[in-house]
């Protein structure tokens, strides 16, 4: 289990610009297709709110080495994305999509107070501080589908049961203090199995190892800066 | 206050929200600070209200250009810390929102936001019989909601 204050490092900054950026960008996936208009408005809103977050960060990192955030956004290559692997997780169906995002909330609900209190950065802190808000809305979002998911009906909990024994596996890039108190308070009430915390799982995205999703991603998400490099609106 | 960062203040005061015209930027709480700088120039401290709203640069840009005409130099910039909360916004602008058609944010935000509030009204009808349709709404601040009474669908501004 790692600690949250590791992430005000230069490394954990970059994994938690990295991984809403990623993440911002499967939710943006849903557009036009989420199973209900509000839902559709819902993973739009938080996409745009994790993508705040990202630039945010990607700028305040590339101000440091004197390059933009777009630079950093849409010219490395999936070797040095430093995201969690499971931001770059293909978005399955919607319990799959919201249960990652659980996951990712519960993270983020423990790293951003810790960054927003005591990151020595002022602008980390920043954009921490934001972000604690924007999250508590998010967290709420995930936790509620989770819950009605996983204790709804026959398929429902089916697909909620498939996309924890999917999704397990990822967690520890995730799992810092406090996260596995979270997460497992709102599976319980879903009525969802409890999965061990010993149990194996990745942790290669800080080596630059990556499932091979994120190329796919980056490849859609990258095109356009690549084909047309420094056009502007 | 001086007369010039006074002078800025009312300008300001002119500038809307791009998405929710009915309020000002300074109705909305995001401007920090004025200064006045020397050789007729000035500066606008603005707080973004969500990391990613799209209207924060354009925002930035109705600044520039409501200023622009009266001063040599008119430079702004962005203060994330301490973030934006609805907590900034005046009992007038609150007004405002109620008068456009969106319930205001109700209560004072305490973190952590465990509790995000609720409407207290609906702000077509007046009856305080709300539910809530959908936690995101059709702009980053704005949550659905309907009214059980009249049964219009309604915006609720968050509490953030």
């Amino acid at each position: 289990m790692s600690a949250t204050s590791d992430l005000s490092s230069a490394a954990g900054q970059q994994t938690l610009a990295d991984g809403c950026l990623v993440l911002s960008h499967r939710l943006s996936e849903w557009m036009s297709k989420a199973p209900t208009m509000e839902e559709d408005i819902a993973l739009g809103n938080i996409a745009l709110d994790l993508l705040g977050q990202a630039r945010g960060l990607l700028s305040h990192i590339g101000d440091q080495v004197g390059v933009s955030e777009d630079q950093l956004a849409y010219f490395r290559d999936p070797a040095d994305f430093r995201n969690p692997l499971i931001c770059e997780l293909p978005n399955g169906d919607y319990g799959h999509t919201i249960l990652r995002q659980l996951f990712v909330d519960c993270w983020l609900a423990q790293v951003w107070p810790v960054l927003a209190a005591t990151a020595p950065d002022e602008v980390v802190r920043g954009v921490a501080e934001k972000a604690v808000k924007e999250n508590a809305y998010h967290l709420r979002h995930s936790s509620a589908w989770v819950v009605r998911l996983g204790d709804g009906t026959d398929e429902s909990r089916r697909r909620m049961v498939a996309a924890l024994d999917a999704l397990w596996p990822y967690r520890g890039e995730l799992a810092v203090d406090g996260w596995y108190d979270r997460v497992e308070s709102v599976l319980t009430e879903a009525t969802l199995p409890l999965p061990a915390r010993d149990a194996w799982t990745q942790r290669t995205s800080s080596d630059g190892w990556h499932t091979e999703h994120l190329g796919y991603l980056l490849a859609e998400m990258q095109s356009l800066a690549r084909a047309h490099p420094g056009a502007t609106w | 206050m001086t007369e010039t960062t006074a002078t800025v203040w009312d300008l300001l005061a002119t500038v809307p929200d791009p998405e929710i015209p009915a309020l000002s930027v300074v109705d909305l709480g995001i401007v920090r600070e004025v200064e006045e700088l020397d050789g007729n120039r000035v500066r606008v401290t603005l707080t973004p209200t969500y990391s990613g709203c799209p209207a924060t640069e354009v925002i930035a840009r109705d600044v520039r250009t409501a200023l622009e005409n009266r001063y040599a130099e008119v430079e702004v910039r962005t203060r994330l810390s301490p973030a934006w909360t609805t907590d900034w916004m005046s009992d007038e602008a609150k007004g405002k929102l109620l008068g456009f058609g969106i319930a205001p944010p109700s209560g004072r935000v305490t973190l952590p936001l465990l509790d995000v509030g609720a409407p207290t009204a609906c702000p077509h009808c007046g009856s305080g019989s709300v539910e809530e349709l959908a936690g995101f709404g059709s702009t980053p601040c704005k949550a659905l909601w309907r009214c059980r009474t009249c049964r219009e669908p309604f915006d609720y501004f968050k509490k953030h």
